[in-house]
């Protein structure tokens, strides 16, 4: 049986499939445009995604649920932010201890909640507009979180390109030192950024446990984390190359299934690992076309201290 | 107010007390988790600092823990000149993968042989496979400028897909009737990796390491590439002045750390995992990046480092079984301990000063590849 | 503070606490390759546990491992429960193998049970394991009659055996019942992905399938499924190794359920009664360790009925899924008209059976 693979469908699907890592990338990438590496995106997602459902099926309210994802992904966040920002440990170091505690906490939170079913989220009614052909089913037809990833693209490229806060934010990442000296409040600015990636990336996971799959089980975030990680470098650095890189991998994973479920005859070892192939050639192409690898924000992950 | 105000050079004193405050706040917090979830504080920490160590099977866990430290310490040895020169190797767990791959396959290839060059020459393929696979992000970034950073890591998920097709087809175990995992290496003489000494748990990886941290201290304090090295991440411009080649070190540093987690790779495949399995990689390549910056990026801190991790594992294992504490609790345990390691750090490299500040010269900030010795 | 008041201090609470008590309870130790929490696998083998624990109250006392990696880890979790005193250690995954039988033979008189398995070493090792088949029968029978498109689609984890025979089961099964059935695989790679197996139950919904049985242990698929129903289509699912029964009537219209009870409860007793004896259990729904969950009342009665026939002839040891005629993918005879198939063949099995596409992954 070789069935056909229907283009439209397919994307339909890779938009959803996109989302989580989406928003934990523009996150992450937020807080490294400020200068910051927080490699701890596998904790805070799945911490978001634990008190995500906690809340959301304690209340009944799904919103209340990604409330809570937010509040939760930026408190852990912080706790990253004081220790590398306040007691300046290393930032690598610190994230991957904020992963490994992250995915002990959640795993202690989510303890009796196995196995129950959450509050679903239905799409968005957008009447007509959903019965176009084509369009309805790619643009039309998604719950309200996909719209709100897409729109959190817009407004992180607006804030960054566009407004003075950006700017500032852009210089610390650039130059403490330099933004220091021009009296911006390289700390705080820091900070703010960090508990935004902690929020972004709580917003995700709370879309693992509330939307795709929906429920909590130990382990639910399963590496989409270091995706997000991932595809904030392949982006570099920039929104629009994200919304790219999370469609990108999202798109090849489920291409690869779609193609075994259309029964074409290639090796599942390659399809399975086709996302990571293909992400790292495509990297090779962008890299090849400039000078150097890099638009990393030059202080990253170097910590910063005021002296005076 | 309280701020904080750079020494003019790093405390000894306080290098050598920061972990010891560190445990020790981490036993007030851990013991208080430990309660809130219902389990007796000191018990549980007992469990996991003290019964490994000096508790009734001591005998046993004291090798488990040379077992469990070996391949963090290798790997982490590796990682740490990357570290020091600024190159971001963080796909270790890729290359231990391949390195145990590619040293099993060569050794399958001349089953059932007992030939004794056979050990040998699954070494030299564990190091080569480790190498080959860190060798792709080093080339790609010296030809292209593309991120190892990124590479390495997407990497390891090629690696893990490699290592699922081994498992369940071209190395798997032609006398299992069709079950996943390959032959047993451990119980094949020639590729066996055993205890040196019953029950001492130190077999060739536990060597290797040793091995591994003198060089790595040797080539750090006498040898010109040492230096390089340690320039080229503490003052990336003034290196390149003094004739350091980026693109010689980052393929000297990736291939290196390369090699080392592979021969990790070899040694775990051929003693203590035994086999080639589905679930044969179980993150000594992420949690030897842990290592290496608790060990400060020095060989010596990272042996010391390498073995508390170890403890908190074997203890933490002990903890779980005996007192039914979740396992969830461990890791957080264990998080928890990291944060505070690295948190009073922070007393090595400044005073802890009240009132306002007065007017101080600046400090160039000190970088990732700089760290305290 | 000094290192040494440090040393001092753990001293004294060493001292404070009293070595172990030894007591005459049975010892009952168990290592669990996943979380409990993964509502799956080591769920149901925890709940086999607390079978254990209320079946025989006081008398046991039983200890446990989570998360516990295959390799050298489990060779010291199992080790560190037999030094503990453990009379009787079930490990339940398949690479606990070696490391089970390693342990063993330091410790001759600890019982050792390995689940999945097939090395029994020594004296004191035996090995245990259910006919997942058995259930994946009824599915199969069921899903051919519920599907309308003629499409049903199973997400697979490892090309492994017990996979591979389960695939097998189920295929030749709903295609006794609706022979125009045709069955796509999709190999997840994985025992537990649930955003990978919630967008492998979407590419098989893309592709027309309307029936969805798993090899994979997360209700995502549910999820995806009950999404797709919401939306206008008529997808139905089955539990996998636990009930999942928060996705019934629909999507979730049966389960097959690894009960391990049974068999825990058995062995256990015979520790205690010095009856203990090594052996290789494979037993099924004869036996009560694989249960079909509550067929709702979507499916019509029928197939309902006939499903329950078969659950009663299984149970009742009169009929084997694997009786023959059978062909191989290949076309070549595998089983010949009335013969059953040799345990030892399926226990290797390898091969598609006649009718289904696709390769197995090698």
């Amino acid at each position: 049986m070789t069935g056909s693979i229907d283009p439209v469908l397919l994307v339909a699907s890779l938009m959803v499939a996109s989302t989580p890592i989406l928003l934990a990338a523009l996150g992450e990438l937020v807080a490294e445009r400020s200068g910051v590496l927080n490699l701890g995106v596998e904790g805070m997602m799945i911490t978001g995604a634990v008190v995500g459902f906690i809340a959301a099926a304690s209340s009944g309210s799904v919103w209340l649920g990604f409330g809570a994802a937010v509040l939760g992904g930026a408190a852990l966040a912080l706790v990253f932010g004081v220790l590398t920002q306040v007691l300046l440990s290393n930032q690598v170091a610190t994230g991957l201890a904020l992963t490994l505690f992250g995915l002990g906490l959640a795993s202690l939170l989510g303890q009796g909640w196995v196995g129950i079913k959450g509050p679903g989220l239905a799409r968005v009614d957008l009447g007509p507009l959903s019965d176009l052909p084509v369009v309805g089913r790619v643009l039309f037809s998604h719950d309200p979180v996909v719209y709100l990833s897409l729109l959190l693209v817009l407004l992180v490229w607006a804030f960054l390109r566009l407004t003075r806060a950006g700017l500032i934010l852009r210089a610390v990442g650039e130059s403490a030192e330099a933004a220091h000296a021009l009296g911006y409040p390289v700390r705080a600015v820091r900070l703010a950024a960090i508990a935004f990636g902690g929020a972004c990336a709580g917003l995700g996971g709370a879309y693992l446990s509330l939307v795709r799959v929906p429920q909590w089980t130990d382990g639910l975030t399963a590496g989409a984390g270091w995706i997000a990680l991932a595809i904030v470098v392949f982006a570099s650095w920039r929104p629009g190359r994200a919304l790219v890189g999370a469609y990108l991998f999202g798109g090849i994973t489920v291409l690869q299934l779609n193609l075994q479920a259309a029964g074409a005859r290639i090796p599942v070892e390659l399809l399975s690992a086709s996302p990571y192939l293909v992400t790292i050639l495509v990297l090779v192409v962008i890299s090849r076309r400039r000078e150097r690898g890099g638009d990393a924000p030059a202080d990253l992950a170097r910590p910063f201290h005021a002296s005076a | 107010m309280i701020r904080l105000e750079r020494r003019p050079s790093p405390s000894r004193a306080w290098a050598a007390a920061s972990p010891v405050v560190a445990v020790l706040l981490t036993l007030v917090a851990g013991g208080l988790m430990f309660a809130a979830l219902g389990k007796d504080p000191v018990a549980a920490i007992r469990a996991i600092f003290w019964e490994p160590v000096f508790g009734e099977f001591a005998w046993y866990f004291r090798g488990q823990l040379l077992v469990k430290a070996a391949p963090l310490v290798l790997i982490a040895v590796g990682l740490s000149l990357g570290f020091r020169a600024g190159i971001w190797n963080i796909g270790a767990e890729g290359q231990y993968i391949v390195g145990a791959i590619v040293g099993a396959a060569l050794g399958l290839a001349f089953y059932p042989s007992d030939s004794p060059l056979i050990f040998p020459l699954m070494v030299a393929g564990g190091a080569l496979g480790g190498f080959l696979w860190g060798m792709i992000p080093a080339l790609l970034k010296v030809r292209f400028g593309t991120s190892e950073i990124l590479v390495s890591l997407m990497l390891v998920y090629v690696a893990e897909n490699l290592l699922a097709s081994a498992a369940v087809s071209w190395l798997r175990n032609p006398d299992a009737v069709g079950f996943p995992g390959s032959r047993n290496l451990a119980r094949w003489d020639a590729s066996a990796n055993p205890e040196l000494i019953a029950g001492t748990g130190a077999h060739w990886g536990v060597v290797a390491a040793v091995a591994a941290v003198i060089a790595a201290y040797a080539l750090l304090a006498k040898h010109q590439l040492g230096f390089h090295v340690r320039l080229a991440g503490a003052a990336p411009r003034a290196a390149r002045f003094a004739g350091v080649s980026p693109g010689r070190l980052t393929v000297f540093c990736l291939g290196t750390s390369g090699a080392l987690a592979g021969l990790a790779g070899l040694f775990e495949v051929t003693g203590p995992a035994g086999q080639i399995s589905i679930d044969f990689a179980t993150g000594y390549g992420f949690t030897a990046i842990i290592v290496a910056f608790l060990g400060r990026l020095h060989p010596v801190g990272i042996l010391l480092a390498g073995l508390l991790m170890a403890l908190t594992y074997v203890g933490g294992d002990n903890a779980a079984t005996n007192l039914g504490l979740p396992v969830a609790a461990i890791s957080a345990f264990q998080g928890m301990l990291l944060f505070f390691l690295l948190a009073v750090d922070v007393l090595t490299h400044f005073r802890v000063r009240m009132g306002r500040a007065g007017p101080v010269r600046e400090q160039p900030a000190p970088g990732v590849g700089e760290p305290a010795e | 503070m000094t290192l040494k008041a440090l040393l001092a201090g753990t001293i004294a609470l060493g001292l404070a606490v009293p070595a172990f008590a030894q007591d005459d309870k049975t010892k009952v130790g168990f290592v669990y390759v996943g979380p409990i929490g993964d509502g799956g696998w080591t769920y149901q083998h925890d709940q086999g546990r607390l079978a254990v624990e209320e079946e025989f109250g006081d008398a046991v006392e039983t200890v446990y491992q989570e998360n516990v990696p295959e390799g050298a880890d489990a060779e010291r979790v199992i080790t560190q429960m037999a030094l503990g005193g453990a009379d009787i250690i079930f490990t339940t995954s398949f690479g606990y193998m070696d490391p089970t039988n390693n342990v063993a033979e330091k410790f001759p008189d600890v019982k050792f049970e390995h689940a999945t398995g097939f090395k029994r070493e020594h004296p004191n090792v035996a090995t245990y394991d259910a006919r997942f088949y058995e259930g994946r029968a009824v599915l199969g029978t069921l899903a051919g009659h519920l599907t309308e498109s003629n499409k049903i689609g199973y997400i697979a984890s490892f090309p492994i055996p017990e996979v591979i025979q389960g695939i097998n089961s189920t295929y030749l099964h709903a295609a006794k019942v609706n022979p125009d059935v045709e069955m796509s695989v999709v190999w997840a790679y994985t025992w537990f992905d649930p955003a990978k197996e919630a967008d492998a139950a979407k590419a098989l919904i893309d592709q027309g399938v309307d029936v969805i049985l798993q090899h994979t242990d997360s209700t995502a698929p549910h999820a995806a499924a009950q999404e797709a129903n919401a939306n206008g289509a008529k997808i139905y699912t089955f539990g996998q190794a636990s009930d999942m029964s928060a996705f019934a009537p629909m999507p979730r219209v049966a389960s097959i359920i690894d009960d391990w009870s049974p068999y825990y409860i058995e062995r256990v007793r015979a520790v205690m009664d010095g009856t203990w004896e090594q052996g290789a259990s494979w037993g099924g729904m004869p036996e009560g360790e694989v249960v079909i969950g509550e067929i709702t009342d979507v499916v019509p009665a029928e197939a309902k009925a006939e499903a329950e026939a078969m659950i009663e002839a299984i149970t009742a040891g009169e009929y084997h899924p694997f009786t023959g005629p059978i062909n191989k993918q290949d076309g070549s005879e595998w089983l010949a008209d009335g013969e059953v198939a040799e345990d030892g063949e399926l226990l290797g099995m390898d091969f598609y059976v006649e009718g289904i596409t696709g390769d197995i992954p090698n």
